[in-house]
C-alpha cells in the first residue's frame, strides 16, 4: 500500500512540473485565443539566458532580473512582429505563425548561447524526506510551492487587478472590450509579457531537474494533455490537470507497463486526454463555447 | 543536305556523345585522377542531441586535420570532409548519404560514419548495394559483427552486447568473481527504443548462464520524467543499476536516484551514458557515478600532445569549448578518426597510394589490425583498445574501460579493458546473423576471402 501512495505522490508531484508549462500555454490562449506552438521554445530561453548570464559570472537575482527583461522583450517583440499583422486571420494561421517562432527562437537561442549542456543549481536541496512514511522530494515539494504560489499571483492579477479584469473582458468578448476603449494591443503584449515570465519559472525549474539543454523543449509534450483535460483557458484547470496525468502516468507505468510488458506513459496521458475530450470537450474548467445561430 | 548542316549535327553528334560518356564514366575517371580522400560527416549540431555531437566532431575533425598538417595526408594523399546536418534524424541521415554517397570532385566516398544508430539500421541495406562501409562504433546492429551477412556494416570497437557483457563483467570484478553474481539482481534501465532493447535478449542469457536476476524497466523518450521507474527501483531493491540512456534521460536518471536514495555507485551507465554531458547537469549527486566507455576521457595521452601541438596551439581546432579537450565525446571523434584512417592506410598498402574506394575501404576494414605496436606509434595507446577485424568479425575490441565521476572529472577505475565474454557471444550473433540472412534471402560470403 505505501509503495502506491509512494507511486501516487510522486506521479502528482510530477504533474505539477507539467502544469509549470501548461499556464504559460492557457495565459496567451485566455486573452488572446491563440495556442502558442513556442511556449517549450520560450522555457529553453528563459532557462539558457539564465544559466548563460550565471556562466558568466553574474548573481543569480541580477541574472533572474536581466533574463525576465529578456522573455518579457521576445514576448512583446513576438506579439508586436509576428501576431499584430495577423490579427483577424484564422486561428490555423495564429497557429502556425507560433511553430514558425518557436523554430526561430530555439536556433537562435542555440547560435547565440551555444548548444552546450547546463547545470542550474537553484540551492534546492534534492534529498528525499520521508512524511508517514512516504518518501517525497524536497525538490519536487518547492515546486510544488512555486506553482501554487505562481496559481495564487495569477489568480490575484487576473481577478483583482484592472489589467487583469480587461483581458478576462477581452478573453470573453473582444469587440464589447474594444467598443469600451479596452487597448487590446497593449493588453497582449502584458499577457505575451507574462508567459514569457511564467516560461522563466518553468525554465527553471526543469532546468534544475534535468540540466538546461534542448530537450527542455519536449516537455509541451506533456503538457498539452494536461491542457486538454484542464481546459485551455483555466490556471486552476492546469494545475488540476497536471495533477491527472501526473499520477495517472505514474500508476499507469508501474501497474499496467508491467502488464504489457513495455513502457506505457509516453501514450498514456493522451489516452486519458481522449477519454476526457469525449466527455467534457472543453476541459474539465473550460469555457465551453457557446455561439448565437 | 548542305556541308554546313552536315557539320552542324556531326558537331552536335560529338557534343551529345562527349556529353553522355562524361556522364557514365566521369565518376569513375576522375576518381582514379582524384587526388585527395573524401570523408563525408553526418554530423548534428543542432537539436536536441546537439551537445554530444558537438565535441565528437572537433575529436575527429581535429586528427584529420593533424593527419593533413603533420603528416601530409595518408601517404601523401590529403584529407578533404564536409559536413551533412542530420538532427539525429533518419529521414534527414539517409538523406545526407544520398547526396554525399556518388562523392565529391570527383573523390570516392571509402567509408560513411552515420554518426546515429536510427541512422545506420535504414542504411544496412542501402551500404551493399553501393558498396560503401558504414562505420559505427559503438553503435549499430549488434548482429552486424558478422559480415559474412553484413558485409558493409562495421559496429567497430564495441557493440551493445559488448557493453552490457562488460558491465556483467565489471560487476563481478566488484563483487568477487563470476561465481558472486548468482543471486544478485540487476536491473537495466533502458531508453524505451531499438537501441535501449537491443541488449535484452543478451542480458537475459547472461543471468541464465551467471544465475543472477535480470530485471528490465524502460524510460519513454524522452526520459525527463522517471520518479515512477525508480519508485519502482526502490520497490526491488536491485544490487546493481545498469544504465543504458541517451541524452537528457541520463542526468534525471541519476538525480531521480539520488532522490529515492539508490545509491549512484552502484549504478554502471552504458557507452552513451556516460560523457561529461551526461554527468554535469546532475550536479552534486552524480558523484560516485559509473559508466562503461570505449573513449576514456583524459587529455594525457600522447596524440593528445600532438593535437594540441600541432592543431590547437595553432588555433586550427574545431572545438569552440577548450574544456572539451580530452572529454568523452572528443576522445569517441578522436578514435573514430584513427579507426577511419587506418582503414584507408590499410586498403592503400594494397591497392596503392591513392584515394580509396567504398569497396576497397571494405577490404582495409577487413584487414585492419591496429596493434599495440602501431596504437604506440600513433599515440593511443591507453585510449583506444587493440582491434583486429576480419570478414566473421567486425568488431574485433569488445572491451571497454569503467570510469569514475568525481564530480569534476573521470576517473578510470577499471582494472584496464574489460573485457566482454565475447566466447559467449560470438555463437549467438552468428545464430542471429544467419537468422537475418535467412529472412532477407541473403546468402553469406564465404570468410575465407
Amino acid at each position: 500500500m505505501s509503495f502506491f501512495v509512494e507511486t501516487l505522490v510522486g506521479g502528482l508531484l510530477a504533474g505539477v512540473m507539467y502544469s509549470l508549462v501548461a499556464i504559460g500555454f492557457v495565459l496567451v490562449f485566455k486573452a488572446s485565443g491563440v495556442f502558442n506552438f513556442a511556449q517549450g521554445s520560450m522555457v529553453l530561453c528563459a532557462a539558457l539566458t539564465f544559466v548563460t548570464l550565471r556562466d558568466k559570472g553574474l548573481d543569480f537575482w541580477l541574472a533572474a532580473l536581466i533574463t525576465l527583461s529578456v522573455m518579457v522583450a521576445l514576448g512583446i517583440a513576438v506579439e508586436r512582429v509576428v501576431l499584430r499583422p495577423l490579427v483577424n486571420r484564422p486561428q490555423i494561421t495564429l497557429f502556425m505563425a507560433t511553430l514558425g517562432v518557436s523554430f526561430v527562437i530555439e536556433g537562435v537561442a542555440q547560435i547565440v548561447m551555444g548548444a552546450s549542456v547546463h547545470e542550474l543549481d537553484l540551492g534546492i536541496v534534492d534529498t528525499p524526506i520521508e512524511i508517514g512514511g512516504v518518501q517525497v522530494s524536497q525538490f519536487d515539494l518547492a515546486a510544488a510551492g512555486t506553482a501554487g504560489i505562481l496559481v495564487v499571483a495569477l489568480s490575484i492579477f487576473f481577478n483583482k487587478t484592472r489589467v487583469g479584469i480587461a483581458l478576462r473582458a477581452i478573453a470573453d468578448d473582444p469587440q464589447a472590450a474594444l467598443s469600451i476603449g479596452i487597448r487590446l494591443q497593449t493588453l497582449w503584449q502584458i499577457v505575451w509579457g507574462v508567459a514569457g515570465f511564467v516560461s522563466l519559472i518553468a525554465g527553471l525549474l526543469w532546468g534544475a531537474r534535468q540540466g538546461v539543454q534542448f530537450a527542455l523543449t519536449l516537455v509541451v509534450l506533456k503538457a498539452l494533455p494536461v491542457l486538454i483535460i484542464g481546459g485551455f483557458t483555466s490556471i486552476a484547470g492546469a494545475i488540476i490537470g497536471g495533477l491527472i496525468v501526473g499520477a495517472g502516468d505514474s500508476v499507469a507505468e508501474i501497474y499496467l507497463g508491467s502488464l504489457l510488458g513495455g513502457s506505457v506513459s509516453t501514450w498514456f496521458a493522451y489516452v486519458l486526454a481522449v477519454a476526457f475530450l469525449l466527455v467534457r470537450p472543453a476541459g474539465l474548467f473550460g469555457e465551453a463555447p457557446i455561439e448565437r445561430i | 543536305m548542305s556541308f554546313r548542316k552536315q557539320k552542324r549535327i556531326m558537331s552536335r553528334a560529338i557534343g551529345l556523345t562527349a556529353l553522355v560518356l562524361s556522364a557514365a564514366f566521369g565518376t569513375t575517371v576522375s576518381a582514379e585522377d582524384a587526388k585527395t580522400q573524401y570523408f563525408p560527416l553526418a554530423t548534428f549540431r543542432v537539436g536536441a542531441y546537439a551537445s554530444s555531437g558537438i565535441p565528437a566532431w572537433a575529436g575527429e575533425i581535429d586528427y584529420f586535420r593533424y593527419i593533413n598538417e603533420v603528416e601530409g595526408g595518408i601517404n601523401g594523399i590529403k584529407l578533404v570532409w564536409d559536413e551533412c546536418e542530420t538532427n539525429w534524424e533518419v529521414e534527414k541521415g539517409v538523406e545526407c548519404y544520398e547526396r554525399v554517397k556518388a562523392g565529391k570532385d570527383g573523390s570516392p566516398v571509402p567509408i560513411f560514419l552515420p554518426h546515429g544508430d536510427p541512422i545506420s539500421k535504414a542504411l544496412t541495406e542501402k551500404s551493399v548495394a553501393d558498396k560503401i562501409p558504414l562505420v559505427t562504433i559503438a553503435y549499430g546492429r549488434t548482429e552486424a559483427i558478422d559480415g559474412r551477412v553484413f558485409p558493409y556494416s562495421f559496429p567497430v570497437v564495441f557493440s551493445f552486447w559488448s557493453e552490457a557483457s562488460s558491465a556483467v563483467n565489471f560487476i563481478a570484478e566488484k563483487v568477487g568473481g563470476k561465481d558472486k553474481l548468482k543471486g544478485l539482481k540487476i536491473a537495466t534501465v533502458y531508453h524505451d527504443s531499438p537501441y535501449g532493447k537491443e541488449t535484452q535478449v543478451l542480458l537475459a542469457h547472461l543471468a541464465k548462464t551467471y544465475g543472477f536476476e535480470d530485471i528490465q524497466i524502460p524510460v519513454p523518450h524522452p526520459g525527463n520524467e522517471q520518479s515512477a521507474q525508480w519508485a519502482k527501483i526502490r520497490q526491488l531493491k536491485p544490487d546493481w543499476v545498469f544504465l543504458r540512456g541517451w541524452g537528457v534521460m541520463t542526468p534525471v536518471a541519476i538525480k531521480t536516484a539520488a532522490k529515492v536514495g539508490f545509491p549512484v555507485d552502484h549504478i554502471v551507465g552504458g557507452i552513451w551514458s556516460g560523457s561529461e554531458e551526461d554527468v554535469r547537469p546532475a550536479g552534486a549527486v552524480a558523484k560516485g557515478y559509473l559508466a562503461i566507455t570505449p573513449f576514456p576521457a583524459g587529455a594525457n595521452f600522447e596524440i593528445h600532445q600532438k593535437l594540441k601541438k600541432y592543431i590547437l596551439d595553432k588555433g586550427l581546432s574545431d572545438l569552440k569549448d577548450p574544456k572539451s579537450f580530452g572529454s568523452v565525446y572528443y576522445n569517441s571523434g578522436v578514435d573514430e578518426a584513427i579507426v577511419a584512417v587506418e582503414a584507408i592506410r590499410t586498403a592503400q598498402a594494397h591497392f596503392g597510394e591513392r584515394p580509396i574506394n567504398g569497396e576497397e575501404a571494405q577490404w582495409g576494414l577487413e584487414h585492419l589490425d591496429l596493434s599495440e605496436k602501431r596504437l604506440a606509434e600513433i599515440g593511443a595507446t591507453g585510449l583506444q583498445q587493440p582491434l583486429k577485424l576480419s570478414a566473421k568479425d567486425h568488431e574485433g575490441g569488445g572491451a571497454g574501460k569503467v570510469l569514475q565521476w568525481d564530480g569534476e572529472k573521470w576517473n578510470v577505475v577499471s582494472n584496464g579493458w574489460v573485457k566482454s565474454d565475447r566466447e559467449l557471444l560470438l555463437p549467438l550473433i552468428y545464430e542471429r546473423a544467419a537468422a537475418y540472412a535467412r529472412e532477407k534471402g541473403i546468402t553469406p560470403r564465404d570468410a575465407t576471402n
